[in-house]
C-alpha cells in the first residue's frame, strides 16, 4: 500500500512538478480556447455549404465530412508534422495541431450543425421569407438560433472531445497537458505527474460531463 | 523532372512502397484484431453496467455514474500513458497492445453505458406495467420487452461512438503498438521517406471509409418511427 | 368474494391518495368505478394487482394474499387481467406477438401453443385478421382490443379496465366497449374504471362512486345515477351529464 502511494501519489513529486503541470494546464486551455472556436466556424461552413440544394456543392461537402469522420486526428495530425517537411513545408506542433483540428473537429461540428438545420422545418423558413427577410437574414435570425438549441448536447459533447483530443499535441512535442506530465514522470521515474494530469482532466471535466449526460438523458427519452 | 513528379517521387514512391507494403498490411490485421477486442469487450461491459443500474441499487447506480463519467472526462491518450507507463509501479507490467485495448474497452464502456441507459429510461414506464400485469417478472420484462426497444435507439448514436473510439487504435502508437500508424511510422524513419505514411493514410480510409457511410445509412434506417 | 380489498391506504409522499378503501367485488360482477380526477380509482385499481403497493391494508384476488411476501406475484397477475388507458403495446412486436408473450413466458406454453390460443383470444375480440400486423398498423380502438386480448388470453379471473377508451376517438368507442359487452356476457369478472355512462347503465351491477381517497357512495346504477343520496355524487353525475 505504502509503495502504491509512493508510485502514484507521492506528495513531493507532486509539489515539485507542479509548476510544471500547470504550465501544461495552462497551454491546454489556451489551445482549446483557439481550436473549439475554429473547428465551429469551419463546421458551420461546412454544414451551410452541405445544406444546399445544389448536388455539386452539397456532394464533395459530403465526402470531406466522411473522409475526415473516418481518418484518425492523430493520424492527420503525424501527416502534417512529420510528412509536410518532406514537401518542404516544416510547420511547428502547435500550428500542426490547429490545422488538423481544424479539419477534424470541423468535419465533426459540420455534421451536427447539419443535423440541426435539418430538423428547423420548412415553414420557418418561408414564414421569415414571406416577411421580407433576405435568405442570409433567414438563416442567421430563423433558423441558426433554432438548429442550434436543438442540437446543443451534441456540440458539448463534441465540445468536450475536442478539449480531450488537445492531448494529442503531446505526440508532437505541443508542452500541453499530458505532455508537461510525462516530461516530470521521465525526469522523476514516478507516475505520480500523469496522476496529477488524469485528476485534473477529470475535475475540468467533470462538470460539462454531468450536464451532458442530463441533456442526453431528457434527449433520447423524449424520442422514445 | 517537373514539380509533380518530384512529388510523386517522395510521397508516392513506388520502391519505398512495394518494401512496405507487408509491414503495413500488418499493422492492419493489429489494427482490427485491437479494434474487434475493444468494440466487444467495451459494448458488453457497457450493457452489463446499464442492465445493473436498472435494478436501481442506489449505492451501486452511483459506483457507476462515477465510473462512466471518469472515462468519459479523461482523454483516451492520458488512460493509455497512465495503464502502460503508470501500471508497472503496482507490479503489473501490461503491454503497450493490452494498455491501448484495455483503455478504449473502458472508454467505449462509458460511452455504451450511457447510451445503453437512457435507451432502458426512454422506454415508458407503460411498457413495464403491461408486462408486469400479465406476470412477467422483472428481467422477463427487460429482456422481452424493454432491451429490444431501447436498443433500437442506441443502434445510432452507439454506432458513431464506437466508430470515433475505435479510430483511437492509432494512440496505440504512442506505447509501441505495431499498428498501422506504428508501422508506417518506424518505416518513414527507417527509410527517410513519407511514402509509408500515405499508405497509413491509405489504409485508414479502406478500414474507416466504409464503416461511416454505412453509419450514414444506419442512422436513416434505424430512426425510430413509432 | 373474488376480490376483497380492506382498508387501503396510499400515500404517495406527503399525498394521501387512498384514505381507507374497502371494496368487494363478487364473481361474474362488473362494478363500475366513476369519480373526478385525483378521487384514487386509477390507484385503487393498481392495488388490486399490486402495480402500486398499499401503504396499509390488505387485498385478497381469488383466495391469493397479493400483499404477502410469499405470493408468487407473477404467477398471481396472471389471473387479474388489466386493460390500461394508454394500451400500452409492446410496438417491437406483432398483435399476436404481443398476446403470446405472456402465455410462454409466465405460463410456461410452447410457442405452438401459445399461438393457437393467442389466435383465439384475437378472435374473441374481432382480430384475427390483424394477428401479423404490428401496433403502429392498427386503430386506436384495434391496438386497445389487442390489449384485452393480451389480458384474457392468460384466463384471468377478474379483468381491471383503466379508462380503457379515454384515448380513443369517439367513433372508435363503440367497438372496444362491444367487446367489453361480450366478455360480460361470458360472465367475466370485471373492475371498469371509466367515464362511459351509457356502458354503465346498461351493463354496471354496481356503480361505486370515489372522491378525494374515499368511496362516498355505491349502488346498482339506476340508483347512483337517478337518486344520488350525496351531495358529491349529485355534483358529479350533473356534471358528466351536460356534457
Amino acid at each position: 500500500m505504502e509503495e502504491m502511494i509512493q508510485a502514484f501519489f507521492n506528495a513531493d513529486i507532486a509539489r515539485a512538478a507542479m509548476p510544471i503541470v500547470l504550465a501544461g494546464l495552462l497551454n491546454t486551455l489556451l489551445m482549446s480556447l483557439l481550436v473549439v472556436p475554429l473547428g465551429l466556424m469551419g463546421g458551420l461552413a461546412l454544414a451551410l455549404g452541405a445544406h444546399s440544394r445544389h448536388p455539386l456543392v452539397r456532394w464533395p461537402l459530403m465526402a470531406w465530412v466522411d473522409f475526415f469522420r473516418a481518418f484518425p486526428p492523430l493520424v492527420l495530425l503525424v501527416l502534417l508534422f512529420a510528412g509536410l517537411p518532406f514537401a518542404g513545408l516544416e510547420l511547428g506542433g502547435f500550428a500542426c495541431v490547429a490545422i488538423a483540428f481544424f479539419l477534424n473537429t470541423g468535419a465533426y461540428y459540420g455534421e451536427i450543425l447539419r443535423a440541426g438545420i435539418e430538423s428547423i422545418p420548412h415553414g420557418q423558413v418561408e414564414a421569415a421569407r414571406s416577411t421580407g427577410l433576405s435568405r442570409l437574414q433567414t438563416t442567421t435570425y430563423i433558423v441558426l438560433p433554432q438548429a442550434v438549441r436543438n442540437v446543443l448536447p451534441d456540440l458539448l459533447s463534441n465540445t468536450l472531445e475536442v478539449v480531450k483530443l488537445t492531448s494529442l499535441g503531446s505526440v508532437v512535442a505541443v508542452p500541453e497537458l499530458l505532455y508537461q506530465a510525462r516530461q516530470a514522470q521521465s525526469v522523476t521515474y514516478n507516475a505520480t505527474p500523469i496522476v496529477m494530469a488524469a485528476v485534473i482532466y477529470f475535475l475540468i471535466l467533470w462538470p460539462l460531463v454531468r450536464l451532458l449526460s442530463r441533456l442526453e438523458n431528457r434527449a433520447l427519452a423524449g424520442r422514445g | 523532372m517537373t514539380g509533380w513528379d518530384r512529388f510523386a517521387e517522395t510521397f508516392f514512391n513506388a520502391k519505398v512502397m512495394a518494401k512496405y507494403l507487408p509491414d503495413i498490411l500488418y499493422g492492419m490485421v493489429v489494427t482490427i484484431e485491437l479494434a474487434v477486442l475493444i468494440i466487444l469487450s467495451g459494448l458488453f461491459a457497457g450493457l452489463v453496467l446499464a442492465l445493473i443500474r436498472s435494478l436501481g441499487v442506489r449505492p451501486l447506480n452511483w459506483l457507476i455514474i462515477f465510473i462512466v463519467d471518469l472515462f468519459r472526462s479523461l482523454p483516451p491518450l492520458v488512460i493509455i500513458v497512465l495503464i502502460y507507463f503508470g501500471l508497472p509501479a503496482a507490479g503489473a507490467s501490461p503491454s503497450g497492445f493490452v494498455s491501448t485495448w484495455i483503455s478504449l474497452a473502458l472508454v467505449l464502456m462509458a460511452f455504451a453505458e450511457e447510451i445503453f441507459w437512457a435507451g432502458i429510461t426512454s422506454v415508458p414506464r407503460g411498457q413495464w406495467e403491461a408486462a408486469r400485469s400479465t406476470g412477467l417478472s422483472f428481467v422477463q420484462t427487460l429482456l422481452e420487452v424493454v432491451l429490444p426497444q431501447a436498443l433500437r435507439l442506441t443502434i445510432a448514436p452507439l454506432t458513431n461512438r464506437t466508430i470515433a473510439i475505435t479510430k483511437g487504435t492509432a494512440l496505440g502508437t504512442v506505447v509501441a503498438v505495431t499498428e498501422i500508424l506504428g508501422q508506417a511510422s518506424s518505416a518513414m524513419s527507417n527509410s527517410y521517406n513519407p511514402s509509408p505514411l500515405m499508405m497509413g493514410a491509405t489504409a485508414y480510409l479502406v478500414l474507416f471509409l466504409p464503416v461511416v457511410v454505412a453509419a450514414r445509412w444506419i442512422e436513416t434506417r434505424f430512426a425510430w418511427k413509432r | 368474494m373474488i376480490v376483497s380489498a380492506k382498508d387501503i391506504h396510499k400515500h404517495f409522499g406527503a399525498l394521501h391518495v387512498l384514505k381507507g378503501v374497502d371494496l368487494d367485488v363478487a364473481e361474474r360482477e362488473l362494478v363500475f368505478v366513476i369519480g373526478p380526477s385525483g378521487s384514487g380509482k386509477s390507484t385503487l385499481l393498481r392495488c388490486l394487482n399490486r402495480l402500486e403497493r398499499p401503504t396499509s391494508g390488505s387485498v385478497r384476488v381469488d383466495g391469493i394474499d397479493m400483499l404477502a411476501p410469499s405470493t408468487d406475484i407473477n404467477h398471481a397477475r396472471q389471473r387479474i387481467g388489466m386493460v390500461f388507458q394508454s394500451f400500452n403495446l409492446y410496438p417491437h412486436m406483432t398483435a399476436l406477438g404481443n398476446v403470446t408473450l405472456a402465455l410462454r413466458k409466465v405460463a410456461g406454453k410452447s410457442r405452438a401453443e401459445a399461438d393457437v390460443l393467442g389466435q383465439a383470444a384475437l378472435e374473441r375480440v374481432g382480430l384475427a385478421d390483424r394477428a401479423s400486423h404490428r401496433p403502429a398498423e392498427l386503430s386506436g380502438g384495434q391496438q386497445q382490443r389487442v390489449a384485452i386480448a393480451r389480458a384474457i388470453a392468460l384466463e384471468p379471473r377478474v379483468m381491471l379496465f383503466d379508462e380503457p377508451t379515454s384515448a380513443l376517438d369517439p367513433e372508435l368507442v363503440g367497438s372496444v366497449l362491444a367487446v367489453m359487452r361480450s366478455l360480460r356476457e361470458s360472465g367475466m369478472t370485471m373492475i371498469v374504471v371509466s367515464h362511459e355512462m351509457g356502458f354503465a347503465r346498461a351493463a354496471a351491477d354496481r356503480v361505486v362512486f370515489m372522491d378525494d381517497g374515499l368511496i362516498v357512495e355505491q349502488g346498482p346504477p339506476a340508483a347512483i345515477f337517478e337518486h344520488p343520496t350525496h351531495e358529491r355524487t349529485r355534483a358529479f353525475i350533473g356534471q358528466i351529464q351536460r356534457h
